[in-house]
Parts: structure tokens; C-alpha cells; sequence
């Protein structure tokens, strides 16, 4: 990274009630590698509690690792949070168990990037990078 | 189709650290240590097996991880797992209650049912083993944070069944040290969750003695980026703060080490993994027999249920997890294991279905019946190779085990979430191996199928009715109980929380009462507080 370049700022959540924060953990890792400035918020986050970060912290990325099958409804309940904090400008990002079925629902709950298990570590830092200006 | 690169005679060292040797011969065994810690089977330090017949006598029990829906959902499938020659259960909640969670509780929406089986009260129990005769079917509950809560919940279930208590076997996962490492079901802080499993494992040594209240997990340890024999060595530390739990409230040694249990991995390469657990046998009778004090020889036992495999599975070409899974059992047998259940090949998109199960539960009849692994105990014994890595994996169990100590014991390691880091670290070093191709992994690194094939996974539905069926059922049983009974049990339970004498009374007085999981764990975070997770990297 330059020293000119502007840090990319990265809010990882761990939305709900899953307690499998390995790959979470992993990814924190690799953004952080990546050079990458990320909040990685721990377990057991609220719709509220991510929409509160993100704005609090200014980030320019909003991403999510879910595991136990929750994300549809969760990703639901955070939709309208973070339109109603003028969240929309940022890049929303989910990653996880998320089966092929659901990528189109979750596109259209404002997930542009979704990155199912199997995804490579440097494919995610790559689109985040790609994305964000 | 590529295979990985593989220079002739590289130098391999295993995950846990230790080179392995194009050829073992008698020298080897000797440098190593020689046979000291062998023995026979059945007797101390019990590496080659804790009995001598082993499964001439009894097949391992088969176990297999299943629960959904609301109670009704999953007595059908412990019934169908059952009618499929199943011969324990080993039960999953889902997320809610395995946080204390009620179903109506605002923070369990879209959780209910999902990765488990839905509890409230003690009804969903009475409906969830219902027609189960828990004399033959011994029941294995994966339940953490709530461990006290369920533990009383069963042998109130199981009493009002008309079974003896002091009779009545089954096992509770119960490990809390490690959910703070791994899982991340905890609900209180370290130091009162330590208590409350002091607590079930006083309880169960004096009312329910061949209930084993606690199986320490090295399993979820290892899925975090633990090496194999950190795994073990891990989960022998967490097992030593449970027991000096027990022996500080002035019980005997070797009036609760026998019912201690364990669960660990079996993904890796298979001698690592047989010989991790020959050498943890032995490692773990002497700390119990000098470092304890223990003379019964059951209370030197790694009693264990060797599982899973999940995090060896892959996400691309899942039919081949059929053969991994194939091959793990196998490793579970040769390590001479109590208790045996797969990861189902389809594990990494969905929780299993009846179809995937059923092939998990046939793997291992395949070995009972067909392969021969029930007939000669520890078979591997006096192999040159194995006898010598299990020589060496326990100095290296060893020497993790000093490192535990120089830092102040896991307890420490895990409230200051030092552990945790150390293993999340490694697991991001494993998977930038497997991504660069360092580590093969089939199907992943190495022979990849470029074109992806619609992967033949059928997903297990999830009912969005479950939910409303579940939170109906608790708001009956709320109109309908004793509500009196309830407040009184309440109250007392919160009162010895907070005096500090054993919970587990008032626990069983409350769930008889028909209180609900999030109630009773209500009152215990009011004396306990919540936990607040480190976050360390």
C-alpha cells in the first residue's frame, strides 16, 4: 500500500446468535494482511449493534460471516437499519454458509458481494479493493 | 486434473510438529522411549485401550449428532436413527437454548429449530423422548452455556419416566472452557461458568453417580486451529480446572474422575491421529494417577467419543466426504474410541438429512460387520512407526503442557483470550497453506473439477411454522403451571446462586415446576453477570 492511498476501513460482524467464528477470524486476518483497518466486532451481534458500528466507525465496508443458517432474516432486519442511517453508499458484504438458493435474495437485501465457504481469502480482499473508491 | 507437487523424499513433519520417517525399525522405538508406556490393554497407563476385550465385548457406541425442528421433529429422527441400529443419541439444540434463550425471547427470531431442536421447558423434553427406552438408548446432550439448566432437565424428565436416578447413564457435553475457545456458546464469565460445572459434576457424583456430567472437548479446540496434540493437550488442562474444581469442594478424586469423559477429532493423517490418542491414554492415567492421587483405575480412563471430522470436510465435491468420513471412522476405531459418530457428508452446506445420516450410520456398521475392527484390540500396537510416534507425540503433549503451566494455566489463557488468538492465528496459517497449495486438500487445492457440478446436496428444509408452533406451545405452558411454584423455584434458585451452594437442587425444583430456560437463565446472569468476549489477534 502507499503511504497516499486511503486505509480501507472494514466492519467483520458476526451477526445472531452462530458461535463459529473461525472463519471469521480467518478473514480478519487476511483483511488485516491485506492492509486493511478492521473492526471485527465478536460474537452475538444485533441488527442494531452492526448498524451503530458502521456508522460510529465510518467504515467503508459492512461485511458478515454467518454460519447457522440465520441470514436471510437477519439480513432483513439490517436492511432498513442501515438505510435509515445512510449506510447505502457503503459496500455491504456477507460470507459463510450460504447456499446458492439464497445469493439472489441476499443481492437483493443490498449484498453486493457474497462469498460462500470455499471462497479464497484473496478473491474477498481482492472485490473489496475493486470496489471500494 | 493437477497434482500436488511432491518432490521425492521431502522432509514431512506433521501438523503436530514431529518429522516423519521414510522407514521405523526396532531402533527407533528404542530412541524414542521404547515399550515403558504400552502395557496391556486394560490396564495402566491403559495406552493400548482402557479394557481388555474392547469391542469383542461391545461395538463402540454409534452416536450420530441429531436434532431440528421443535421436539415433536426430532423424535421422529432419533426414532428413525434408532430403527436404523443406532444405539445412542447425541442430541442438538438449537442456538436459542443453548444460550438460554426462550423461544418467544426477541433475540431468537429466525434461530428456532434451525441448527437444533427447540427446548423451553421440561414438556419439550417429556415430547422430544417420548417412546425412548433410556436404559438401552444412552442420550448424549451437545449442550454448553445451558448445561446445568438441561442436565436437570433430563433426570427430571427421566425420574418422572419412573427411572432410578442413581442408575440413569448418559453423558452432557458440559465444557465450557472450551466454547470461550471455540463454538462460542457461553452465556456467564469464566470464573461462575468453572462453578456451575462444579456444580452439575458434585451434583451428579452424589444423586446420578454413572451419569457423566462433563465431556471436555478437544474437538472444537482443533477446529479452531489447534494442532492435534494441542487438541488433546488442551482439553487434559480444561479437564485439570474442572477436577480442581471438584477436589476444592472436598470431593474425592476418585468419587468423580471416573465419569469424566472426553470428545475429540479424528480428521488428519491417520497414524498422527491414532498415535495422538495412544500416547494421550497414557499421558493422561499418570497426571491422574501422580498428579491426582487417583486409585481407581476407571478414574485414570480417557473415556472419549472420537468424532466428527467436520473440519477435514470440504465444500467442493462433497460426495468424496462420503469416503472421508469412510476413512475418519476407521481412525476412530483403530484408536480404540467408546463412542463414534460422523460429520455427514453434506455438513458443510446443511444439517444432515434422514438419507445423509443414514450413510454416516452405515460407515461404521461396515466396520463392525464387514471390515473386522471389532475383533483384536488396539491392532496397531507394535508397529516400528506407531509405537515411535507414540512415544514422540507425547513429549510433544508434553512440552505443550509445560507451556500451558509457564503461562499461567488455560483458565488465564482464556480469560485474556491468549489461547484464543493462538489458535485462530494458526488457523489462518493453515488456510493460507491449503490456499497456496502447500497443504494438499483434494478437490480443493489438487483435483479440482473446473467445471463444478451441480453438488448433489439436498438441503434439510427449515419450517419458518416451527417457530410459531414452538413459541404457542410456551405460552400454554405458562398459562397452565403452577405459577406460584414457579416464583418460588425462581427465587430460590437466584438465592443459591448468589450464596454460593450448589444450583443444581434448585435447578431440578425449577424445571419440575415447568420454568423455562430463558427464566431460569434470567436469574443466573442476574447473580453471574454475561461474559464479554476478547477480542485478540
Amino acid at each position: 500500500m502507499n503511504a497516499t492511498e486511503r486505509r480501507i476501513k472494514v466492519l467483520l460482524g458476526k451477526p445472531g446468535l452462530d458461535g463459529h467464528d473461525q472463519g471469521a477470524k480467518v478473514v480478519a486476518r487476511a483483511m488485516m494482511d491485506a492492509g486493511f483497518e478492521v473492526i471485527y466486532t465478536g460474537l452475538r451481534q444485533t441488527p442494531e449493534q452492526i448498524a451503530r458500528i458502521a456508522l460510529e466507525e465510518d467504515v467503508d465496508v459492512i461485511s458478515l460471516s454467518s454460519m447457522a443458517g440465520s441470514h436471510i432474516p437477519f439480513c432483513r432486519k439490517l436492511k432498513p437499519l442501515l438505510e435509515a442511517n445512510g449506510l447505502t453508499d457503503k459496500l455491504w458484504v456477507i460470507g459463510g454458509n450460504l447456499p446458492a438458493q439464497d445469493h439472489a435474495a441476499l443481492r437483493e437485501l443490498g449484498f453486493k458481494g457474497i462469498f460462500p465457504s470455499g471462497s479464497k481469502l484473496d478473491a474477498i480482499c481482492d472485490y473489496i479493493r475493486s470496489e471500494v473508491k | 486434473m493437477n497434482a500436488p507437487q511432491k518432490p521425492e523424499m521431502k522432509k514431512v513433519i506433521n501438523e503436530s510438529g514431529i518429522e516423519v520417517k521414510p522407514l521405523y525399525t526396532a531402533a527407533d522405538v528404542e530412541a524414542s522411549g521404547g515399550m515403558d508406556m504400552v502395557g496391556e490393554p486394560g490396564q495402566y497407563p491403559f495406552t493400548r485401550g482402557i479394557h481388555r476385550e474392547m469391542y469383542r465385548k461391545q461395538p463402540w457406541t454409534m452416536r450420530q449428532y441429531a436434532g431440528f425442528g421443535n421436539p415433536a421433529d426430532t423424535n421422529q429422527r432419533f426414532k428413525y436413527l434408532i430403527a436404523n441400529g443406532q444405539t445412542g443419541l447425541n442430541v442438538a439444540f438449537d442456538l436459542p437454548t443453548q444460550i438460554g434463550l426462550d423461544s418467544d425471547d426477541p433475540l431468537a427470531e429466525g434461530e428456532i429449530g434451525r441448527v437444533g431442536m427447540s427446548i423451553d421447558t421440561l414438556r419439550d423434553f417429556e415430547i422430544a423422548f417420548d417412546g425412548i427406552d433410556l436404559k438401552k438408548i444412552t442420550v448424549s446432550l451437545t449442550i454448553n452455556g445451558a448445561a446445568a439448566i438441561l442436565i436437570a432437565m433430563y433426570l427430571a424428565m427421566a425420574e418422572k419416566r419412573g427411572y432410578d436416578i442413581k442408575e440413569l447413564r448418559g453423558t452432557a457435553q458440559n465444557d465450557i472452557l472450551k466454547e470461550f475457545i471455540g463454538r462460542g456458546t457461553w452465556i456467564f464469565p469464566v470464573e461462575p461458568s468453572i462453578r456451575l460445572v462444579g456444580d452439575t459434576i458434585e451434583y451428579c457424583a452424589r444423586e446420578a453417580p454413572k451419569y457423566t456430567p462433563v465431556s471436555v472437548c478437544g474437538y472444537h479446540i482443533r477446529e479452531s486451529g489447534a494442532t492435534p496434540a494441542q487438541e488433546m493437550v488442551y482439553a487434559f488442562c480444561i479437564a485439570k480446572a474442572y477436577a480442581d474444581d471438584a477436589i476444592r469442594r472436598g470431593l474425592p478424586v476418585d468419587e468423580f474422575a471416573g465419569r469424566l469423559s472426553y470428545n475429540f477429532n479424528i480428521f488428519g493423517n491417520i497414524f498422527e491421529q491414532v498415535c495422538k490418542f495412544r500416547a494421550g491414554r497414557g499421558l493422561w492415567a499418570k497426571i491422574m494417577k501422580e498428579q491426582y492421587g487417583a486409585e481407581k483405575p476407571g478414574s485414570m480412563w480417557l473415556r472419549m467419543i472420537a468424532a466428527g471430522g467436520g473440519g477435514g470436510l470440504t465444500f467442493e465435491q462433497p460426495e468424496v466426504n462420503i469416503v472421508r468420513g469412510a476413512y475418519y471412522a476407521l481412525i476412530s476405531a483403530l484408536s480404540g474410541t467408546q463412542t463414534m459418530a460422523l460429520c455427514s457428508y453434506d455438513e458443510a452446506y446443511t444439517i444432515p438429512t434422514e438419507y445423509s445420516a443414514r450413510i454416516s450410520l452405515r460407515t461404521m456398521q461396515l466396520l463392525i460387520e464387514e471390515m473386522g475392527l471389532t475383533e483384536t484390540v488396539d491392532p496397531l500396537a507394535g508397529s516400528f512407526y506407531v509405537e515411535t510416534m507414540t512415544n514422540e507425540m507425547r513429549k510433544k503433549m508434553e512440552e505443550i503442557m509445560a507451556e500451558v503451566d509457564a503461562q499461567g494455566g488455560i483458565v488465564k489463557m482464556v480469560a485474556e483470550g491468549s489461547i484464543q488468538a493462538k489458535v485462530s492465528a494458526q488457523a489462518y496459517g493453515m488456510q493460507r497453506k491449503i490456499e497456496s497449495g502447500e497443504f494438499p486438500k483434494v478437490g480443493v487445492n489438487c483435483y479440482r473439477n473446473e467445471q463444478e457440478e451441480d453438488h448433489p446436496v439436498e438441503f434439510h428444509p427449515y419450517n419458518e411454522d416451527d417457530a410459531r408452533v414452538q413459541i404457542d406451545s410456551l405460552k400454554r405452558i405458562r398459562a397452565e403451571r403452577d405459577n406460584a411454584a414457579v416464583t418460588v423455584a425462581l427465587t430460590r434458585l437466584r438465592k443459591d446462586a448468589a450464596a454460593g451452594t450448589n444450583v443444581m437442587p434448585a435447578l431440578v425444583e425449577a424445571v419440575k415446576a415447568y420454568a423455562s430456560v430463558g427464566e431460569m437463565t434470567k436469574e443466573l446472569v442476574s447473580v453471574f453477570g454475561r461474559y464479554q468476549e476478547p477480542i485478540r489477534f
